[in-house]
């Protein structure tokens, strides 16, 4: 059994100037002690998927009908749109689930110190004394490579770093052993030598916890070696979905080549920088037909892409794209 | 090499550390930096996280207070001690000197229009005499962070991160600034816009003959985009040298341990 299932997430926010579609009809699964990563470019849709998960989207969402998501903990299936009760959703929020924001700042309160809302939260989700809890909370700190962690557990977010808040966000969000952690670009403010360090940490939990992870970032060389299996979303779709090292080698998806492509290449200096041509739609101004058919250079006009959605076709063992099976057929 | 538009001699910072009044103890966030930024380069710092390098751009904002050493500013018409400034020079400076943030979410208002959003530093500082030349003024910037005009009447909510950067952008640029400090600012955004920002930022140093310091941790868009990179490691300076010169040659042990640690999109079977 699974995880996670989600199936057929819709999600849409009411706003002033009409309605906003963030996600658009999104399916996918995830294993325990697996990590799955999330890309695609801003505004495609990640972040609200994940919270999605917690319940923790703005006031001003409308979710589908058939959406649907279930997470299976402890032998039981829960069905995550149907909780409504506080106590209910502290199951999801921090419980089983435990999330790393993507604005480090905004996720600790400004005059609390960093180590009392990492006691407190330890005291509200597991069994461990307030001793313990600062022990650990000590400990993480340390794992997540902050020198002087006990110093550090006084401070607070203010008197951080950039890389520093973000680490202490990861240590806090880890110390509670949760079934799923969601990472929602945990890594952008750190250098390639901590990236690494906690990039470790997170596989050694997954591997002694079975944890599953979400893992969403815009970094592919961070995707590539952390990820088990990938999704990439654009516009609220996904574009392409599989093993990590199937998608990564051989791309279907003209969105995918083209993120892959705006890499910066390190061995050629001179080479320019290629970013996807185009720009990102306003989210009240959804193309027709394949969401991504305006930037996409591979087309040529007229083609069925402009006016009809491509369903996820599968392009190998596991491996869907969304596009037209006759485009799938002459790949090998 | 051209002459220096920022010049800093054994600049410190510090802050307080542990509460008590009494035995107030410092910890020394930017430890003797002497730096020069040549007008018109882009300049990158890197380092590991927790050197200083914010702390350092801050510094030369006049953001945080400088405990010894000196810098100056100077840009041919006017010259400033930056740790000694009248009011009347540090409001000049604001207009010379700008910040651009990390996070363009958490630095746009949303309740503000986007043509009031980069207005509003042109108001502040009463560059314009009225209202249709402030439009003007912002047309214009908008147009070159390559803005869509028929969306200034918009909120920042109805646009994609990489959008809300220019916006970010086209604000810290509308006073007409010489020197900009770019920190982490295009750390959270994807790779496709991230090339698309990097293009606009060297384009402007181009043709406006900006100088930018690019606070970055990512190397490969240092590499890309940086004329000159600076090393930071525990508050000090370790190594500074031109970009090729850097990449082709690394001397300090942590730019040799950061050049490894990149990761790659090779998967091992
Ligand atoms: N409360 C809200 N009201 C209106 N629109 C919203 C709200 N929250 C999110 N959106 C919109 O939903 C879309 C998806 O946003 P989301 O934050 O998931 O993007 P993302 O993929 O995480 O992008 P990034 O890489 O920039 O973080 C965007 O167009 C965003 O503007
Ligand atoms: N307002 C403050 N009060 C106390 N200490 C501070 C404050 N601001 C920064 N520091 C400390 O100064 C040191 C340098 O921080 P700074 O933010 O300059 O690092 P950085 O190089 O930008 O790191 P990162 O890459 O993680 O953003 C850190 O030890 C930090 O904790
Ligand atoms: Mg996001
Ligand atoms: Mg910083």
């Amino acid at each position: 059994m699974s995880l996670l299932d989600v199936k057929n997430l819709t999600l849409q926010f009411k706003t002033d100037e009409g309605l906003i579609t963030a996600v658009d009809d999104v399916s996918f699964s995830l294993n325990k002690g697996e990590v799955l990563g999330l890309v695609g470019e801003s505004g495609s849709g990640k972040s609200v998927t994940a919270k999605a998960l917690m319940k923790l989207n703005a006031s001003n969402v409308v979710y589908g009908d058939n959406s649907q998501i279930t997470l299976n903990v402890e032998g039981q299936a829960v069905d995550v749109m149907a909780l409504r009760r506080p106590r209910d959703l502290r199951v999801v929020r921090g419980g089983a689930i435990s999330m790393i924001f993507q604005e480090p700042m905004a996720s600790f309160a400004p005059a609390i110190s960093i180590g009392k809302q990492m006691v407190e939260q330890l005291l509200i989700h597991t069994d461990l004394s307030k001793a313990q809890a600062k022990e650990l909370s000590i400990e993480m700190l340390d794992r997540v490579g902050i020198t002087e962690p006990a110093t550090r557990f006084n401070q607070y977010a203010f008197e951080m770093s950039g890389g520093m808040r973000q680490r202490a966000m990861i240590a806090m969000a880890l110390s509670t052993k949760p079934k799923l952690l969601i990472a929602d670009e945990p890594t952008t403010a750190l250098d390639v030598t901590i990236q690494a360090q906690v990039i470790d940490l997170m596989k050694d939990l997954v591997a002694e916890f079975q944890m599953g992870i979400i893992f969403i970032t815009h970094d592919l060389g961070v995707v590539a070696q952390t990820a088990d299996k990938v999704a990439v979303m654009y516009l609220g779709r996904i574009m392409e979905q599989g093993p990590v090292r199937d998608v990564i080698r051989t791309p279907a998806h003209a969105y995918t080549r083209g993120l892959l492509n705006a890499l910066p290449k390190l061995d050629d200096l001179d080479a320019p920088l290629m970013p996807i041509p185009g720009d990102i739609p306003s989210p009240l101004e959804r193309p027709s037909g394949c969401v991504f058919h305006p930037r996409n250079p591979e087309l040529r006009p007229g083609s069925r892409y402009e006016v009809e959605r491509p369903p996820l076709t599968e392009v190998r063992p596991g491996h869907f794209a969304a596009l037209f099976p006759e485009d799938v057929a002459g790949e090998s | 090499m051209s002459e220096p538009l920022i010049k800093t001699q054994d600049l410190r910072v510090e802050f307080p550390i542990g509460g008590g009044v009494f035995n107030r103890r410092v910890m020394t966030a930017v430890d003797g930096v002497s730096l020069e930024i040549p007008k018109g380069s882009f300049f990158g710092v890197v380092g590991e996280s927790g050197s200083g390098k914010t702390t350092l751009g801050r510094a030369l904002l006049n953001a945080v207070p400088i405990a010894s050493g000196s810098a100056h500013y100077d840009d041919g018409e006017l010259q400033l001690d930056l740790a000694n400034m009248s009011p009347k020079e540090l409001k000049a400076y604001r207009r010379r000197a700008q910040l651009i943030f990390q996070d363009p979410y958490a630095a746009l208002s949303p309740r503000m229009t986007v043509r009031d959003i980069i207005a509003e530093p042109i108001e502040i500082m009463k560059l314009t005499k009225s209202r249709a030349e402030t439009d003007d003024r912002v047309r214009e910037i908008a147009a070159k962070c390559r803005l869509n005009l028929e969306h200034l009447r918009r909120f920042p909510h109805a646009f994609s991160g990489g959008q809300r950067q220019r916006i970010s952008i086209a604000r810290a640029l509308a006073c007409g600034p010489q020197f900009v400090v770019a920190d982490e600012a295009v750390a959270a955004l994807d790779v496709s816009i991230q090339a698309d920002i990097l293009n606009l930022l060297k384009s402007l140093q181009r043709d406006l003959g900006l100088t930018f310091m690019f606070i970055s941790h990512d190397l490969s868009v240092v590499a890309h985009t940086c004329d000159h990179v600076a090393v930071m490691y525990r508050g000090k300076i370790v190594e500074s040298a031109p970009t090729r010169e850097l990449f082709a040659n690394p001397r300090h042990a942590y730019t040799q341990k950061l050049l490894s640690a990149i990761p790659s999109l090779e998967i091992a079977d």
